[in-house]
């Protein structure tokens, strides 16, 4: 294999490690406030790509052309969306069952995915079929010697790394990043500090949320296209990357994104069969990976009283 | 008076079932299934329901013989329907997986989200050994199972070393894994599937519709009706084991490791073992019971044995209640045969199937026949 199409391999990783750690850091960010997996998360995911297309359609409607307003204007439409249905689904189906066993928590969240999927599928226009993403970025490609870079490869993956980066100095450095942190630490203790328990949940349930609407957007953006059922594996992968690093961990979630990737990846230029069996060689080690280190990379700290 | 609630209760489930199987208008179907929730919540209210189940603990031997011979009436009464009598052999296969996987989930507290892979396995080993090879099939059958449960032990390692959402990552990852496998591999029928024979019992072939002679007249009675036959077999024989599993000392040992692993190794338990007893038993249960609907269907492919199937299986077992037996086939009921009675509704029928899901994890979380808590006495 020449140099050139490894390179191309590399940045495509690099483009869906991005992808995964946003989805990943969603449910890390979920499973440290209220120690529960939100499994509706990749078709929260799948609807913000189908809200930001139906605005983008809508703004060519109206005649509102100009690509970087017509981007800022999506990226608001996915996120909002999705911030309030993340938001909907922790107060309305996670809270109530906080004392249920997690296994409940687990089924709900994923029957409201479902209904999320097959209701884009039965109600928006031709649902079931793969739908045009616009492109809105330049896809002109520059020459770095042998190597051919797309623009918006690199400015996706420059947004994605600024909003990961951000996410970061929020949860790290402003007031509210100490409640989201406090709550996750001991929730007991939060509330007799004065934190308003319900209200930090539900806002880390649409901070995470919104990270899942940009992946989707990304996604849509490099792939020009969605499909009502695209949520189901980033969901999945999302979910292995974010136990893989070791759940409540937020580097966690951004190594196990990237290494899921570079597990494709490999599996796609290694394998002698060709791509085909790349998913089944990034599982695989995956099991074997979580067979070696059971809570995850980033271990997390546990102490069992008897 | 005890088993008078009990026949009551048998025979009115028998009359709906019949009614509802056999009900073609769309406005009638809506109004038995609105009227099944009515009655089912007005009993619960009367306390009819506490009074059937005490009717059933007091004989506990009364409803599944009751049970089998609904079941003969209502074949009997439907046996030239097909689809019917299909629906009724997919709820019987269905039952014994989910019993399998009820073991795992409910017994021992090790999830399984690769339900619908061990199924597939069965399947598929089924289909190989069939096209293959001369054994006889009530043997691949039995291989298929095994074949599940060996599969499923290339899983042990990483499950017991792993807890909760940990250990989910497992086995989804195992069923995503399996799916797309299937789907790459070419031997093995790629997206496209394999084709199975039916099954054959000494001879006599299950896929020919049955004829008899009643009063001079012959009469065709569908093939299904053997297939029921078999389903049912393995349901009261996994009905059986998981019951005398359930009131055994193993069953307790099932339990106390899914209570609190540690407290219970501190008592001498060893939980890895009991563990790994769960976790083998109920994917031999799921791979033999889709060894013989892969027969049963004569065609298998890897999108029947997806993540969401796998789900399908656990909302079965969480509607019917975690733990109980009786549950299961209820819930097998209910969800199967729901969406295919409400044709109406062809597009919206898995919306609504998982808005009725959601419905129930949030009014009724324990599930609708909850698991009776064990009473440690001697039986009169």
């Amino acid at each position: 294999m020449d140099s050139a199409s490894l390179f191309q391999h590399l940045m495509n990783g690099a483009m869906l490690g991005m992808m995964y750690a946003l989805v990943a850091v969603g449910f890390t960010l979920f499973f440290g406030v209220l120690d529960v997996i939100k499994f509706s998360h990749g078709d929260v995911l799948m609807l913000g790509a189908f809200a930001a297309l139906a605005t983008a359609l809508g703004l060519s409607h109206v005649g509102i052309n100009q690509p970087l307003l017509q981007l800022a204007l999506i990226l608001a439409a996915g996120i909002a969306v999705t911030a309030i249905v993340g938001a909907l689904v922790g107060r309305y189906l996670v809270l109530p069952l906080k004392s249920a066993p997690a296994l409940n928590t687990l089924l709900i969240t994923l029957m409201f995915g479902t209904a999320l999927r097959e209701a884009v599928r039965v109600f928006y226009p031709q649902g079931s079929n793969p739908k045009p993403f616009p492109r809105l970025l330049s896809a002109e490609a520059f020459q770095l010697g042998a190597f051919s870079l797309r623009v918006d490869s690199v400015l996706l993956l420059a947004l994605g790394a600024l909003v990961i980066f951000a996410t970061r100095w929020l949860i790290e450095r402003t007031k509210l990043g100490l409640a989201i942190r406090a709550v996750a630490q001991d929730e007991e203790t939060a509330k007799t500090m004065g934190i308003n328990y319900t209200k930090i949940v539900l806002i880390t349930f649409a901070l995470g949320s919104a990270l899942a609407a940009l992946a989707g957007i990304i996604n849509g953006l490099y792939y020009n296209e969605i499909n009502f059922s695209m949520g189901l594996n980033l969901g999945v992968i999302g979910f292995a990357a974010a136990i893989l690093g070791g759940l409540g961990n937020f580097y966690g979630a951004i190594l196990g994104g990237f290494l899921f990737a570079a597990l494709q990846t490999i599996g796609a230029v290694a394998i002698p069969f060709g791509s085909s069996y790349k998913d089944v060689f990034a599982f695989a080690v995956v099991i074997a990976l979580m067979a070696w280190k059971p809570t995850g990379l980033i271990a997390e700290r546990e102490v069992q009283r008897v | 008076m005890k088993r008078s609630i009990l026949v009551l209760a048998a025979t009115a489930v028998t009359v709906y079932l019949a009614v509802f199987l056999h009900a073609e208008n769309q406005t009638l179907v809506a109004a038995l299934i609105v009227g099944a929730f009515i009655s089912a919540f007005a009993s619960a209210k009367l306390g009819w329901l506490r009074a059937l189940r005490a009717a059933n603990q007091g004989h506990p031997r009364w409803l599944p013989a009751l049970a089998v011979a609904g079941l003969a009436v209502l074949v009997i009464y439907l046996r030239e329907d097909h689809f019917a009598l299909l629906m009724i052999a997919s709820v019987l296969l269905y039952s014994v997986a989910c019993w399998g996987l009820n073991v795992q989930f409910g017994y021992a507290g090790v999830v399984n989200f690769a339900g619908a892979a061990f199924f597939g396995t069965g399947a598929y080993t089924t289909a190989i050994l069939a096209a293959h090879t001369a054994l006889p099939h009530w043997l691949i059958i039995l291989l298929g199972g095994l074949v599940a449960a060996l599969l499923g032990s290339l899983l042990l390692l990483p499950v017991l070393r792993t807890r909760g959402h940990y250990a989910a990552l497992i086995t989804i990852a195992f069923g995503v894994l399996f799916k797309t496998f299937l789907e790459v591999n070419d031997t093995l029928g790629g997206p496209q599937g394999l084709k199975l024979p039916g099954f054959r019992l000494f001879g006599w072939s299950f896929n020919d519709n049955i004829t008899v002679m009643v009063n001079e007249a012959e009469h065709e009675i569908s093939f299904y009706v053997a297939y029921i036959a078999l389903a049912l077999t393995l349901a009261a024989l996994a009905f059986t084991l998981v019951r005398r599993l359930e009131y055994s000392w193993i069953g307790l040992n099932l339990d106390a490791v899914r209570m609190d692993e540690l407290a219970a190794t501190t008592f001498g338990i060893n939980a890895a073992r009991w563990k790994i007893t769960a976790f083998s038993f109920g994917n031999f249960l799921a791979g033999l019971a889709g060894s013989v609907q892969a027969m049963m269907l004569g065609f298998i492919a890897p999108n029947n044995f997806t993540l969401s199937d796998s789900l399908i299986m656990i909302s079965i077992i969480l509607l019917g209640g975690l733990g109980s037996v009786w549950g299961v086939p209820l819930g097998a009921a209910i969800v199967l045969m729901l969406p295919e009675k409400l044709q109406v509704l062809q597009e919206y029928r898995f919306l609504l199937f998982a808005v009725l899901v959601i419905a129930v994890l949030l009014l009724r979380p324990q599930g609708l026949v909850p698991r009776a808590l064990r009473q440690l006495r001697a039986t009169p």
